[in-house]
């Protein structure tokens, strides 16, 4: 089992999210960044839908009662084992008693922990992710115990790192197709849309990011319809806000965009004040 | 009769069938048969589908390189679907405790749209309300059929936090609250059933299609059937839908 000495800002169990039960009005969930989650099950040969801890902005301290092997994928929050800097994207051997923990964030918004075998803790609804209402806990907090399978200890020398690709974390382009509503705005939006930067604002979560800028809207609400993480709703005082992970199942805003799975995982790595621009696909 | 539906890529892995802008029953009717008919043809790549009001998602398993190519399957579909596909439905009973304790906005509206509590009670417990679909919170039932004369518009400012099981109404609306949540209807009783049960299969006992009636109960029944639902010998009342 893995001990959570210290919380990080928000530290959650994921995994590739809660499918098939969106008609009883409960969301998707899973890790915010599918690359980097996916990434890190793959380095450590574990299923695809293994659960991981996802960290936001400050990682968490977490020390092993056996001995295991973890990956950490994500953002770059200066991981260390017993104080030794560790790498990122490569699988790491720890032992007993060892305690695993985190600087400064160098890039990227979100760290996933992935260990061997999976976190096991309770499967609701054919997932761990943690999500108010369905789970028992909706955080990782001080004192937390996690159960894992454990895997024997292997010397790490024998380990070679993947080299991923940093675009992943860099780029400003969000990759869009155009939502049910779209054609509902005018030239002038439209253009707009594509032309402008937007900023990450501080009302960004795992149901959905915000930015600062805001446009003039004059399309009016539709009838309560389908939604998906990706969406990009146009709200009646201009905001635009893009549905994450943990998004509500149906909206009655406008919903002008949807972005690729790939801008997704991309998104959900900016941070405050990172800008961004919308390129249509279509 | 066939609608005129509109078919949109909505994602890599997901179509959007979209009938007439409308709240209907007509609608909601043939989005049900629709969606039964697509679950009946059992397509393999497809992992779920969902329905609102006048819409349907067909999610599919995996991205799909052109999702365009999908669409003719699905229009062919619509037009050899029968009403035979549509599941049946159910008559719910669900009692409600308008009791003051719990309905803290009745005095607002019946002052508001100058009816007595009693007649609002009365409006609000012998209409027949049909579930157009599940959303907003897991579990919260998007309810059609609320006489017009009960009408009103959301609060200004929502609750922080409205009880569970709280009977509201907001708009043309009225709903339930499955579990303590902020909130911005009016607040007319509480219903002691648990509208969300994580230990059952099917969580929610009401689907899309299905009927609710509300009947009234006093406080001293709402505690009774509290503890009859906590030991589990309570027996939720629902009749086959024949029409």
């Amino acid at each position: 089992m893995i001990e959570l000495l210290k919380a990080g800002l928000l530290d959650t169990i994921q995994d590739s999210g809660r499918m098939g039960f969106q008609e009883f009005g409960i969301p998707f969930s899973g890790a915010m960044d599918n690359y980097s989650y996916t990434l890190a099950n793959s380095i450590l040969g574990n299923p695809s839908d293994a659960a991981v801890i996802e960290s936001t902005i400050v990682g968490p301290k977490l020390k092993f009662h056996a001995d295991t092997s973890i990956c950490i994928t994500g953002a770059q929050m200066q991981p260390a084992i017993n104080g030794n800097p560790v790498r990122n994207n490569i699988e790491i051997s720890v032992k007993v008693n060892d305690v695993l923990s985190f600087g400064k964030r160098e890039y990227g918004c979100r760290t996933y922990i992935a260990v061997a075998g999976g976190f096991q803790t309770k499967m609701v609804m054919n997932s761990r992710s943690m999500y108010k209402g369905i789970t028992d806990d909706v955080r990782l907090k001080k004192g937390d115990v996690l159960p894992i399978v454990g895997r024997n200890y292997v010397d790490s020398k024998m380990f070679s790192s993947i080299k991923i690709d940093t675009t992943h974390f860099y780029k400003h382009s969000i990759e869009v197709t155009i939502g049910p509503e779209y054609e509902k705005l005018d030239t002038h939006l439209k253009e707009l849309l594509v032309n402008q930067e937007f900023t990450i604002s501080m009302n960004s979560n795992r149901m959905a990011y915000q930015f600062n800028e805001t446009l003039h809207n004059s399309l009016d609400g539709i009838i309560t319809s389908l939604v998906l993480p990706g969406t990009v709703q146009l709200t009646p005082s201009g905001q635009l806000m893009v549905l994450m992970r943990d998004c509500q199942v149906t909206g009655g805003y406008p919903r002008i965009l949807q972005l690729t799975e790939a801008s997704i995982h991309v998104l959900s790595q900016k941070f405050l004040g990172d800008m961004i621009r919308f390129k249509c696909i279509n | 009769m066939d609608f005129e539906l509109k078919y949109k890529p909505f994602s890599e892995h997901s179509i959007l069938i979209e009938w007439p802008a409308e709240i209907a029953l007509n609608i909601l009717e043939d989005v049900l048969i629709f969606k039964a008919h697509i679950e009946n043809s059992n397509i393999k790549s497809i992992l779920q589908i969902n329905n609102a009001y006048n819409s349907i998602l067909v999610i599919y398993k995996y991205t799909i390189d052109k999702i365009y190519d999908e669409i003719p399957t699905l229009k062919g579909l619509y037009f050899s679907r029968t009403s035979k596909a549509k599941r049946i439905t159910r008559r719910w009973k669900v009692p409600v405790c308008y009791d003051e304790e719990f309905g803290l906005d009745l005095d607002e509206i019946s002052k508001e749209k100058k009816h007595s509590i009693s007649d609002i009670i009365s409006l609000h417990s012998k209409a027949d309300y049909t579930v157009f679909f599940i959303g907003f919170l897991p579990g919260f039932l998007y309810l059609g059929g609320l006489d017009e004369r009960l009408y009103v518009p959301r609060k200004k400012s929502p609750r922080l936090e409205v009880r569970k099981g709280a009977v509201a109404i907001g708009g043309q609306q009225t709903g339930i609250y499955p579990n303590a949540s902020p909130g911005g209807w009016h607040i007319i009783g509480n219903s002691p059933l648990e509208f969300f049960d994580l230990n059952k299969d099917r969580p929610c006992f009401a689907n899309s299609g299905d009927k609710i009636q509300f009947f009234p109960i006093d406080r001293s029944e709402y505690q009774t059937i509290l503890t009859q639902i906590e030991t589990g010998a309570y027996q939720l009342e629902s009749e086959v839908v024949d029409d």
